[in-house]
């Protein structure tokens, strides 16, 4: 059934189903959020016990969801795999360490005799929790604002600068994306704590912060949303792949894909609408409206990045060098493969939904971590 | 095209993924394994609703618990490896190699780690049976990632269901199911799992003999080394069997690393295996150190030829007929291959050279002819040996390859017969007064894992220089970045994973310690 779809169609079908696990991963990301908050949060060792283990049921769902979308992008789009991780080579080997030292953290932190102890443990989750939202947002910045490679006949990619893409976080609006992505990674981390753990003092001191978490991360988040709506695009022509500057390019893409703009405003509402019902009239489902519209946002602006003839991964060394989502994807026989496994997609969100659903009927409290076999 | 990359570059590089392979290949085998022997092990207190299974299944799932952290850990790192250090590699085969990696992602670790889930913390959540059926399928899911990134190893070590693109300069898949069920693959992932369920057979053994030795938990113990001994038996049998099939694979498509793993410089009739060798300490060729004859040997006649071609006179090429050509047998010369390559090399340019200046008429016949079967199976073939300046470097280290699979095939029979042993000794109810072999299935743990170890050593070391069998040397797949940046992350991983692994044992050993009666849980 796949074969009888064009190669731009595929190409799109691809760009979403990407775009979709990006999405997933900064919802996702509440477990980074949550892993700054240990210190600020709990008061004593027993309330601590409880964020680690709420956060440590949760954290290899975020960490599976982003090796698969590393490894999705590097099928649907393997000129961007080899593009970035090949030239923007600190960036990535930060992320990854971050990810590195989290893996091992919350199964030893508790251990006996875990050779670092458990503060360096975690100590480990926030730097993971920091690092994480921070390199991820400002990489993703990229999209919009650039990056400095060139490539020659036969693709192979040079970097324009010795800083291999940590450049990036000199360009504010890279790094407004990734203080608005630490933020909000904070937000969710709160409302997910609110919602699964069963300790009133967790709640209080959970709503307190959420206010304070809001106002910075609206800061950051409308700022690199307008200055989005009014800087040059980079736009190829399909028909010649040339690539050139557009004046308010995003905002022409806003107008010319409606659907998009809407699930962009949906979204952007149910985060401002779980955050603002959860601190004016309490509750415990705010991360459902602000992870929901998370999701929302992230796709809508991703699919802002790539459609319309827009260039995904502009180069501001070489503009000819831009990767578009039709010059960096995979064969149409690749992505007809692809698009069959995909079809399992449904299948697996469904059984780990099944699977939440039978694990979380019972909140976290003190009490159900005494009868549990397995403690982090 | 491959100005200022030096040896040097490469070197690192290999480096830096070696290590990082081979850190991660020191967990997985016991996730693969350990996962399927709990299951096993809940399967059985299901079954049989005695208590003291449940007891079993939740200590060895601590263990397991431990070291499949650290797995994951040392695993995302590989993943990315691919783009950051290979990254024209990665634009090369990506077409055909992300497939595997995204279906690996999609299909099998969200399986893994959301079962995972449930088994550690269902216990009181969920039913027996559909906690039963979550340790399954962590297990599952856990070989199947392994089949996925095994497929596509497979496909490097001999790369099918494809054909060249001059457009896009690249490889692009024709066959989804070729590249799925290529003999190479399918071998490698049965060998690979198998040898991964040996290898868990053996620490569940060892690391029971140890409390019997102790005196302590002794019915945990035995219990646990009858299932160990039964699993672990039918996997080294079946080990062998997959082993035998892919050492005939690689005689068929690898012939240097079958060469360099026996020694077999001249090719012969009939040829011999070298059951036990040393290597000497003298080239047998001025030019290259690397062409090390026997100083010592046992070889048994006509083996050879019979294991890699199931004929006890067929012709078996050495190192020597690979390099220099043999007509007498068809063998093409390293020579004679470069200029092949060379030639599409340049074409492929010629033709990329013709679309910029807009040359359209030569363009296209280039491209027909470059697409033509007869230039593919004549030149395409070749393709990396143009990129290659040495003729020498064709051949992988001798010493390595050869030791390597030694040491392997040597541990894999030991292993037959521990296993034997092991089961009858419990069966009989005399395993405690044989304190010896007690202290012997201890010091077999890190056989085990050596054995393992060397098998990829010998897969990886012995098709050097080719990340693509004959189609791409390391030295055209590398990232072009400064050596100081590649040897910066590989000291930083190297000393991550060490104390990553230091903290491992010691939390390992301690559990084993504190042993079953806590189960494990420490708050």
């Amino acid at each position: 059934m796949f074969e009888t779809l064009s190669l731009i169609t595929l190409q799109q079908y691809w760009w979403l189903i990407v775009s979709l696990l990006g999405a997933l991963f900064v919802f996702l990301m509440f477990v980074q959020g949550g892993e700054t908050l240990f210190f600020t949060i709990a008061k004593n060792e027993e309330e601590k016990s409880l964020l680690v283990n709420t956060l440590g049921r949760k954290w290899e769902f975020t960490f599976t969801t982003l090796v698969t979308f590393g490894g999705a992008f590097f099928a649907s789009f393997p000129l961007f795999y080899a593009t970035s991780f090949g030239g923007a080579y600190w960036v990535w080997f930060a992320i990854l360490i971050s990810f590195v030292i989290q893996a091992v953290s919350y199964e030893f932190r508790k251990k006996p005799a875990n050779f670092l102890g458990a503060r360096t443990y975690e100590v480990f989750l926030f730097i993971n929790g920091l690092l994480g939202p921070l390199l991820v947002g400002t990489a993703v910045g990229t999209f919009f604002n650039g990056a400095m490679f060139s490539l020659d006949d036969m693709k192979h990619v040079t970097w324009g600068t010795q800083f291999r893409g940590l450049e990036a976080v000199l360009t504010f609006h890279n790094l407004a994306l990734g203080l608005a992505v630490v933020f909000l990674s904070r937000i969710l981390g709160l409302l997910y704590f609110m919602n699964s753990v069963d300790n009133e003092a967790i709640y209080e001191r959970s709503k307190k912060q959420l206010l304070y978490n809001t106002v910075p991360f609206l800061v950051f988040f409308l700022y690199f949303l307008i200055a989005l709506l009014f800087k040059d695009g980079f736009a190829y022509n399909s028909t010649s792949g040339v690539t050139s500057i557009e004046s308010y390019k995003y905002l022409h893409n806003l107008l010319a894909i409606p659907v998009n703009t809407l699930m962009l405003l949906v979204g952007v509402v149910g985060v401002l609408w779980g955050i603002g019902s959860t601190i004016l009239k309490g509750g415990t489902k705010g991360i459902w409206f602000a992870g929901g519209g998370t999701v929302l946002t992230v796709w809508a602006l991703l699919i802002l990045a790539a459609f319309n003839n827009t260039s995904f991964y502009p180069s501001i060394l070489e503009m000819q060098s831009s990767l578009t989502i039709e010059n960096a994807s995979s064969s149409k026989f690749t992505l007809v493969a692809m698009s069959y496994v995909s079809l399992f997609v449904p299948f697996v969100l469904g059984y780990i939904w099944y699977a939440w659903k039978s694990m979380n009927n019972e909140k976290i409290s003190t009490e159900e971590l005494e009868k549990e076999h397995h403690v982090y | 095209m491959l100005e200022g990359i030096s040896t040097s570059l490469v070197d690192w590089s290999r480096a830096q993924f070696a290590l990082t392979a081979m850190y991660h290949w020191i967990f997985v085998p016991l996730t693969l394994g350990l996962g399927i022997l709990v299951a096993i092990m809940e399967t059985l207190y299901v079954k049989t609703g005695n208590p003291e299974w449940k007891r079993i299944t939740k200590f060895w799932m601590t263990l397991f618990g431990i070291n499949f952290a650290i797995g994951v850990a040392t695993g995302i790192i590989l993943e990315f490896e691919f783009g950051t250090n290979w990254s024209n590699y990665s634009w090369f085969v990506g077409d055909i190699f992300g497939a595997p990696l995204a279906i690996e992602g999609i299909l099998a670790f969200f399986m893994e780690s959301t079962f995972i889930a449930i088994m550690f913390f269902g216990w009181n959540k969920v039913s027996k049976g559909f906690h039963l059926t979550a340790t399954w399928l962590t297990a599952i899911g856990a070989n199947l990632s392994a089949l996925w990134i095994l497929v596509a190893n497979g496909w490097m070590q001999k790369p099918v269901g494809m054909v060249f693109n001059p457009e896009t300069a690249r490889m692009e898949m024709t066959s989804f199911w070729e590249v799925l069920f290529s003999p190479m693959a399918v071998h490698k992932f049965l060998h690979t799992t198998s040898s991964a369920f040996v290898l868990a057979a053996i620490f569940v053994i060892g690391v029971s003999s140890w409390y019997i030795l102790k005196g302590r938990d002794i019915v945990f113990a035995r219990k646990s080394i009858v299932v160990g001994a039964v699993f672990g038996f039918l996997s080294i049998i079946y080990t062998i069997f997959t082993g035998d099939s892919s050492a005939r694979d690689i005689a068929h498509y690898q012939p240097m690393k079958f060469a360099a793993f026996e020694g077999l410089y001249n090719g012969s009739e009939g040829a011999g295996l070298v059951a036990l060798g040393l290597i000497s300490q003298n080239s047998t060729d001025p030019n290259n150190q690397n062409l090390k004859d026997f100083a010592v040997k046992i070889e048994i006649p006509n083996i050879l030829s019979y294991m890699a071609f199931l004929n006890w006179n067929a012709f078996v090429p050495g190192i020597n007929d690979l390099i220099k050509g043999n007509e007498k047998y068809g063998v093409l010369s390293a020579d004679e291959k470069i200029a092949r390559g060379k030639l599409a090399i340049e074409k492929l340019k010629a033709f990329k050279e013709a679309k910029k200046s807009g040359n359209v008429a030569l363009a296209d016949s280039l491209k027909t002819e470059i697409t033509s079967p007869d230039f593919q199976k004549n030149n395409f073939k070749y393709f990396g040996y143009g990129y290659i300046a040495d003729k020498d470097t064709l051949v992988p280290s001798v010493a390595f390859s050869f030791y390597s699979f030694h040491i392997m095939v040597v541990l894999g029979l030991y292993f037959i017969f521990f296993f034997l042993f092991a089961l009858y000794y419990t069966l009989k109810g005399k395993i405690h007064k044989k304190r010896k072999f007690l202290k012997i299935a201890i010091w077999t743990i890190p056989l085990a894992y050596i054995a393992s170890q060397a098998g990829w050593v010998l897969a990886e070391v012995g098709r050097q220089p080719w990340v693509i069998q004959d189609l791409m040397p390391t030295i055209a797949a590398v990232t072009k970045i400064s050596v100081g940046a590649v040897q910066v992350t590989f000291w930083l991983f190297a000393i991550i994973f060490t104390t990553l692994l230091i903290a491992e044992i010691k939390i390992m050993m301690r559990q084993i310690k504190i042993g079953s009666k806590t189960e494990g849980g420490t708050k």
